[in-house]
């Protein structure tokens, strides 16, 4: 059977650029302050949670492909480079074939309607910089750039739980040999326009931006480990009347869990989970909705409570914007639950 | 489970046994054969949106008065189906009556697009910022704009559930998706997948290639030395894939057989390819040694060409390294001539173009070429030719450097 390790995670999110910044928020457990933008022909702004300023300029902005990036491919490096960590040199000296899955549902928004914005008052004069920054695949192909790596690139698009689907794609260019390792990114972007489009269907959750990172092998690191135990089937809910049969169906994929075992939900009061023993936090109270981001930021801080030594195992729940529900599994290397799975 | 990954059977064969196709020839295999085979133009003005202010007024649009096939769709979702939306629907039901599935759960589906529903973003964006109070259609437009719908709405309408996967890699979109699903049949994850690529024609896109002087005022003309620039189009297909063994034991028609797939990175630039092809190459070889042929079994290539200055020399750099003295022999056409570049589509399509010659036995000409570039060491295929066609190998790069490779053999 192919085994999947976790050698590194990376966060740039409203809590700031690394995962001790997300780490301190989370176990802080308050929603982070808001900020407002302008909402178009609104006197009242929208609330939303930017990412902070780096506390220094980070070096990779001075590469060519990044200089007039959109944020949200700078957000994309910066968490990749941080799980990338010391691998970073390998991969750019060739001697690492690295796999690249970003995984976004709204994409490179911001260069998106200033594009539009401008095709509309005149589209002879549109600028041609903003366009290519719209692609879908702009922050995966500026990444692969700067790490000079050529091997396989995938930006998957979908809800919160194409991050998941990311993890198995990986998995599987692991065990075909395709790559020796795998970067899988989830990112969003900031704008006026998806935070109001956010409060048609959530008028209280904040909008937020920023990226996440897991870096994956298969074989295990030295220190600290933590294994990518299993990523359940993608259910589909096709109506809300079945949203929570979803949900139940990939809980009866997972074990039980038991006091030692953390819950990171990308929403709270799930039925599905109710009863559940361990710990469990809700990154989304505090940070807001940022989709495949936050799904990423949920794995990240799952790793990093493991690797802490803070629980055995974690699970991450995932019910994305279109009501897919998803889940995955991160453990220690040897722990092995004795509770049986749910009943289906 | 997505992950731990089955252990079953690997380098099992994988088989088409389902293909739907819509371009601006029409909607269905044999209309576009007929044009595919005779190598017409489907280039047109505009007529979806303004262009008056753009220097290229022309696209491949599709005259989209087919009407839906009945499926499982209320008709108040059948109202909500948009542009994108609807080609794919065309596409898919009519890969999967070929096929014969029957509804079920756990059918994987791989699409490829590049901009889903992007008008219905536009109509969004127009309406927040002319009539910023009124919210009347806006959360629909939100919704089915979201890429993820344009796939759960074909499953709804053909009554099944899977994961859904869409990659959006730029124009290798709809080749990275049949890549993908390939490898889950192949290596045994799933016995079956859905896949293709769809894109529909919208003012942003449209008028981003014309900021980015890239579509051409004219018809285009890919590997012409006088080639000035793309041409867009719209459309979508979609594949019905299982492994040999399956598509056999139900007694499916095979309509013809995927046996490699390359993919990888071009690292140069945002949107301009190596000079020398180098991604290009790698992806081309890479999916040979997959398949285990060599440039000499190779038949017929269906090149990327788009037609613009940098693709186009590019990939004549690639398929000159990669063919080598094959090259003065090896029959090479871009389809993008007649149908346009239909981006997140174009791989599935030039995928069902490839199925399309090697089962009637023929090479799908050129729509457009008078002065063949001198940098193609290969012969450009003009005029419509009968063929004896074994293998074709389809081409397809992107934006981002996203390249792709697949190659068909023909089912006898």
């Amino acid at each position: 059977m192919s085994r999947v390790f976790v050698h590194g995670q990376g966060a740039v999110s409203p809590a700031g650029w690394g995962v001790p910044a997300l780490r301190a928020s989370l176990e802080q457990g308050r929603p982070l302050p808001v900020q407002s933008v302008p909402r178009h022909g609104w006197d009242k702004p929208l609330p939303v949670r930017a990412v902070p300023p780096p506390p220094a300029r980070p070096a990779f902005l001075a590469h060519a492909r990044l200089r007039r990036a959109s944020p949200m491919t700078h957000h994309v490096v910066g968490a990749a480079l941080e799980a990338l960590g010391g691998d970073e040199a390998l991969v750019n000296s060739g001697a690492l074939r690295l796999g690249i899955v970003s995984c976004t549902m709204t994409g490179g928004l911001s260069y998106s309607r200033r594009f539009y914005q401008e095709v509309m008052q005149d589209p002879a004069q549109a600028s041609p910089l903003l366009f290519s920054e719209t692609v879908f695949n702009a922050p995966a192909s500026h990444l692969a750039a700067y790490l000079d790596t050529s091997i396989v690139n995938y930006t998957l698009v979908g809800d919160a739980g194409a991050f998941l689907q990311g993890l198995a794609v990986a998995a599987q260019w692991l065990d075909d040999g395709v790559a020796e390792a795998c970067l899988v990114i989830g990112a969003e972007e900031s704008d006026w326009t998806a935070a109001d489009a956010l409060r048609l269907f959530e008028r209280h959750t904040v909008h937020t931006a920023g990226a996440g990172a897991l870096y994956l092998k298969a074989q295990s690191p030295a220190a600290t480990p933590v294994e990518l135990a299993a990523v359940t089937d993608s259910f589909p809910a096709t109506c809300a009347a079945d949203c929570g049969e979803s949900a139940h169906r990939m809980r009866a994929q997972l074990p039980a869990g038991t006091p030692a075992e953390l819950l990171c939900s990308n929403e709270s009061g799930n039925a599905a989970w109710s009863g559940w023993r361990g710990g469990c936090f809700t990154p989304k109270v505090v940070l807001g909705e940022a989709f495949a981001a936050l799904a990423a930021w949920q794995c990240a801080a799952a790793c990093d409570a493991i690797q802490r030594g803070k629980y055995e195992a974690a699970n991450v729940s995932i019910t994305g914007a279109r009501r897919q529900t998803i889940g995955a599994r991160f453990v220690k290397p040897k722990y092995q639950t004795t509770e049986p799975s749910q009943p289906p | 489970m997505l992950f731990p990954l089955p252990q079953a059977p690997r380098s099992r064969r994988v088989v088409v046994t389902g293909a739907g196709i819509i371009t601006a020839f029409g909607a269905g295999w044999r209309i576009n054969a007929e044009g595919f085979r005779a190598g017409r133009s489907a280039l047109r003005p505009v007529t979806l949106f303004d262009v008056s202010r753009q220097r290229c007024k022309m696209a491949a649009e599709i005259d989209l008065t087919e009407d839906l096939p009945r499926t499982r769709l209320s008709r108040g979702e059948i109202r909500r189906i948009h542009r994108a939306a609807r080609l794919l629907l065309l596409a898919g039901h009519e890969a999967w009556s070929q096929s014969g599935w029957k509804p079920r759960d756990g059918l994987p589906v791989v699409l490829g697009t590049t901009s889903g529903e992007m008008s219905l973003g536009q109509e969004y964006l127009l309406q927040a910022l002319r009539s910023p109070h009124c919210f009347k259609r806006q959360p629909t437009r939100v919704a089915h704009y979201l890429v993820q719908q344009q796939g759960i709405t074909l499953s709804r309408a053909l009554g099944f559930e899977g994961c859904l996967t869409t990659i959006s890699n730029a124009c290798a979109s709809g080749a990275n998706a049949i890549g993908h699903a390939w490898e889950m049949v192949r290596q045994g994850r799933a016995e079956c997948a859905l896949t293709g690529g769809y894109d529909a024609l919208c003012h942003l896109t449209f008028a981003g290639f014309d900021s980015l002087q890239a579509l051409s005022p004219s018809p285009c003309r890919p590997f012409d030395a006088r080639r000035d620039g793309l041409s867009l189009g719209e459309g979508a297909a979609v594949l019905a894939l299982e492994s040999l063994a399956r598509a056999q034991g139900r007694g499916a028609e095979i309509l013809g057989e995927i046996i490699g797939y390359g993919a990888t990175t071009d690292t140069h630039h945002l949107t301009q390819p190596h000079p020398e092809g180098r991604a290009a190459l790698a992806a081309m070889k890479a999916a040979c040694i997959g398949a285990g042929v060599t440039p000499d079994q190779i038949d017929y290539v269906n090149a990327h060409g788009t037609a613009t200055p940098q693709n186009d020399a590019s990939e004549a750099a690639a398929i000159n390294a990669w063919a080598g003295p094959r090259a003065a022999s090896l029959p090479v056409s871009s389809t993008k001539a007649g149908v346009g570049h239909l981006l997140g589509a174009a791989g599935a399509v030039e995928a069902a173009v490839c199925l399309m010659a090697l089962r009637g036995q023929w090479f799908p000409p050129q729509a457009s070429l008078d002065t063949p570039d001198p940098a193609c060491f290969f012969p450009i295929v003009r005029r419509p030719a009968n063929a004896k066609m074994n293998i074709a190998l389809s081409n397809s790069f992107g934006f981002g450097g996203a390249n792709a490779t697949l190659i068909f053999r023909r089912w006898s």
